[in-house]
């Protein structure tokens, strides 16, 4: 009798409840675990982004966001079930956050019509939207990382590097495996020697590559780490006093928290970015007043203008800025995965979205089509000031040689549409 | 002298020292199965715990903070001190016998007489709990560890052999103070066994923990008494780890680097974790330098030191030091 009378005032109540119309952003955050000290202020950003946007616009053309987040512990398997058990939840984009859970998802959310936006990791060649629907992975890839490290050194040398030595310290997965070819065949364009390092999981000892690097003095350091990895490698390149002015880490490499432990001896490592640094922006006074201020920060609030806190912040501008587009094109508010997918394929951030955003120069311009879901992989570099305990950006967001890593990207996607027998996107 | 001889000294020497901090680890676990057959999956973990509680207390940390501000709407993260290193670490040993007796009164007191895999299992439980704690209590953040240990290259090694050779040899002076530490450690571990009551107790319960029992031998005191050196030990090893990467979630997995260094050197000697972790240290990097980093893509050292470790299975089931297991039948 009591559960008769409670299951009906449960569908009583939700009989008289209005439907509360809501755009869903799944957060599948590692908060715990190997790399838990990146991923906090990821979600922290990703989360205060949609919070700022509730409090003080009132949600998204009026609809309120929700974050719905689920702990991977950067896990595959769980990163797995975490969209098994939201994608239910109205689900518009995911953000897997991690290479491993990227594949994973790559057919189950193009089957489920929900996109996903892996921003700078993932499948590299998922950039040709004509074989990849649904993934998406502006503003710059690992490819363009590699180019965008290239390009650095040419600049450092006046533009010749021929007969340059340059190593390649690298995560002996499929992740720092990634930018292996787009470098022998940058290394034949510029007519650099490249010596591979492979370091394995999780690199607290590398004492042989590092031995390895202080024989063969190569000219410059290029690093694809990953947690631990990266705190060792500055630590150990300060050791056998590398210059850290040649020593340039991929942006997964480019945190605080990569170079704090070494102290003062990792002043001036370089690393590149997909965002501006720090929080001298206007949308972080927004973020004082109607988040931290007023107790709705998802964190301590102790992580705003992180390398890795911006990143997220940035990833969610660019959903919120999707979202936008979506409702522009279909004319609804409340929009569905599918919806969001079409808006992300029609995204264009100009300088005056960003201004608008809050976010002046914050991130590269760049615009998405059917085929190209990568944008025009644009990145910037930082440096590391010790002094200040801060990176500093040194050089604008530029472009990245797209003569060698588009072939490269058709040649790959190709390949995955031969072999998946996939329909094209664009006809 | 040829380059490449100078060199593969060189990687030698870096492979003595990188062997000495994987034996820092292995000597936990030794401890402990010496003493109670227990294998100790969460040894790593003790470590990273140990270094995060030494971090905090130095800096004056407020444990749980996060826990504590979420309930009570507080924003307290920090006590305001700065303890010297020295008092930091004793304090820290203070928590780590604490830990061993909590671990004592609440887990294994319950588990006497068990098989051995069910209290392996135990372990398993308690790293993850103790990962979730160390979390919950320090944060997760990275913690750069400093208590006044030198690093990078030794400059009077690299001139003298640079005088003498042609060619400066790297030395990492962290390395050098590990060994010396590591030195000590077993030197002190030694004579605590040899020459203490405690230590006699020890071994006595060792060899046999039922005569030992029945001589008055107190078993609760001795493991507890185990659980805190092998503390101590994974303090020192979190200390050496952590000056290198800093404080971080990662360091647990260095037990991952001990398991090798056992099973060549033998669960239940000292002197075998010693011997065993410079022969798996020196045998991984010279096979990086002279095969795998020019012939196999590099990155063997992990797979090699198991593979180097297996080898010496096969001929000696009990590990180069570890006692000839004999049942009669």
């Amino acid at each position: 009798m009591k559960y008769k009378l409670g299951t009906m005032a449960v569908a009583g109540l939700m009989a008289a409840s209005p439907v509360m119309a809501d755009l869903v952003f799944p957060s599948l955050s590692y908060r715990t675990g190997p790399y838990a000290a990146g991923g906090i202020p990821f979600a922290d950003g990703y989360a205060d982004y949609f919070t700022l946007l509730n409090e003080r616009d009132g949600g998204i053309g009026g609809v309120p966001a929700r974050v719905l987040e689920c702990e991977t512990g950067y896990n595959t398997e769980k990163g797995v079930e975490c969209y098994e058990s939201t994608k239910g939840e109205g689900a518009l984009v995911y953000q897997p956050l991690s290479t491993g859970i990227t594949y994973q998802l790559i057919p189950k959310a193009t089957a489920d019509d929900i996109p996903i936006h892996s921003m700078g990791y993932g499948r590299t060649s998922a950039a040709n939207g004509d074989v990849f629907s649904h993934v998406f992975n502006y503003p710059a890839n690992y490819w363009n990382g590699a180019s965008a490290a290239i390009n650095h050194i040419l600049e450092q040398n006046g533009g010749d590097i021929s007969g340059k030595k340059i190593a390649l310290v690298y995560h002996n997965s499929a992740y720092g495996k990634e930018p292996i070819r787009t470098l022998e065949k940058l290394s034949e364009k510029h007519g650099f020697e490249l010596s591979l390092l492979a370091v394995d999981h999780p690199g607290q000892e590398q004492k042989s590559q590092w031995l390895q690097i202080r024989r063969e003095k190569p000219d410059n350091v290029i690093m694809y780490g990953w947690g631990v990895m990266n705190q060792v490698a500055v630590q150990e390149a300060a050791n056998i006093r590398f210059p850290m002015e040649n020593f340039i880490g991929i942006w997964w490499s480019g945190a605080e928290i990569d170079v704090t432990p070494a102290g003062d001896k990792a002043d001036g490592y370089k690393a590149l970015a997909l965002t501006a640094v720090g929080s001298d922006f206007p949308l972080y006074d927004d973020l004082q007043k109607y988040v931290v201020d007023s107790g709705k920060a998802a964190g301590a609030g102790d992580q705003l203008g992180t390398v890795p806190y911006n990143r997220g912040l940035y990833a969610a501008m660019l959903a919120a800025e999707a979202v936008k587009k979506a409702q522009e094109i279909h004319g609804v508010d409340d929009i569905t995965s599918g919806m969001m997918r079409d808006g992300m394929e029609a995204l264009e951030i100009t300088e005056e979205v960003m201004a608008a955003a809050g976010l002046p120069d914050f991130g590269p311009t760049f615009s998405v089509s059917c085929a190209n879901h990568g944008g025009e992989g644009m990145v910037a570099v930082t440096q590391w000031d010790a002094s200040a305990g801060q990176f500093v950006q040194i050089a604008d967001f530029a472009p990245t040689d797209m003569s060698v890593i588009q072939p490269l990207i058709d040649e790959d996607s190709a390949a995955f549409k031969a072999e998946n027998n996939i329909e094209s996107n664009c006809n | 002298m040829p380059e490449q001889f100078l060199w593969t000294i060189e990687v030698f020497l870096n492979g003595l020292m990188a062997g000495v901090l994987y034996a820092l680890v292995a000597l936990g676990f030794v401890l402990i199965y010496k003493a109670s057959g227990i294998f100790n999956f969460a040894q790593g973990v003790m470590a990273l715990f140990a270094a995060m509680t030494l971090y905090g207390i130095m800096n004056g940390q407020v444990p749980f903070a996060h826990l504590i501000n979420a309930v009570f709407g507080t924003e307290v993260h920090y006590f305001g001190w700065n303890l010297p290193a020295i008092l930091s670490i004793v304090l820290t040993m203070v928590v780590m016998i604490l830990l061993a007796w909590l671990v004592q009164r609440y887990i294994f007191r319950y588990l006497v007489g068990q098989e051995p895999i069910i209290l392996f299992m135990a372990t398993i439980g308690l790293a993850y709990f103790l990962e979730g704690v160390g979390d919950l209590m320090w944060g997760s953040d990275i913690k750069t560890l400093d208590v006044g240990l030198p690093q990078g290259i030794n400059l009077w090694i690299d001139e003298t052999t640079f005088n003498a050779f042609g060619y400066g040899f790297f030395i990492d002076n962290l390395d050098i103070v590990a060994s010396i530490v590591a030195a000590l450690l077993v030197a002190g571990l030694v004579i605590f066994a040899q020459y203490t009551k405690q230590g006699r107790a020890m071994r006595a319960v060792a060899d046999d923990h039922q005569a030992a029992l029945s001589v008055g031998v107190s078993l609760n005191f001795i493991w507890i008494l185990v659980w805190s050196l092998a503390g101590f030990v994974a303090l020192v090893a979190g200390i050496m780890w952590g000056a290198k990467s800093g404080v971080q979630f990662s360091l647990s997995l260095i037990a991952l680097k001990a398991l090798p260094v056992l099973m060549l050197g033998g669960f239940t000697s000292i002197p075998g974790a010693i011997v065993g972790g410079l022969i798996i240290g020196v045998g991984e990097k010279l096979f990086e330098f002279l095969i795998g980093a020019p012939y196999l893509g590099g990155a063997t050292e992990n797979w090699f030191a198991y593979m180097l470790a297996l080898l010496f299975l096969v001929f000696r089931p009990q590990g180069l030091f570890g006692e000839k297991i004999i049942e009669r039948v």
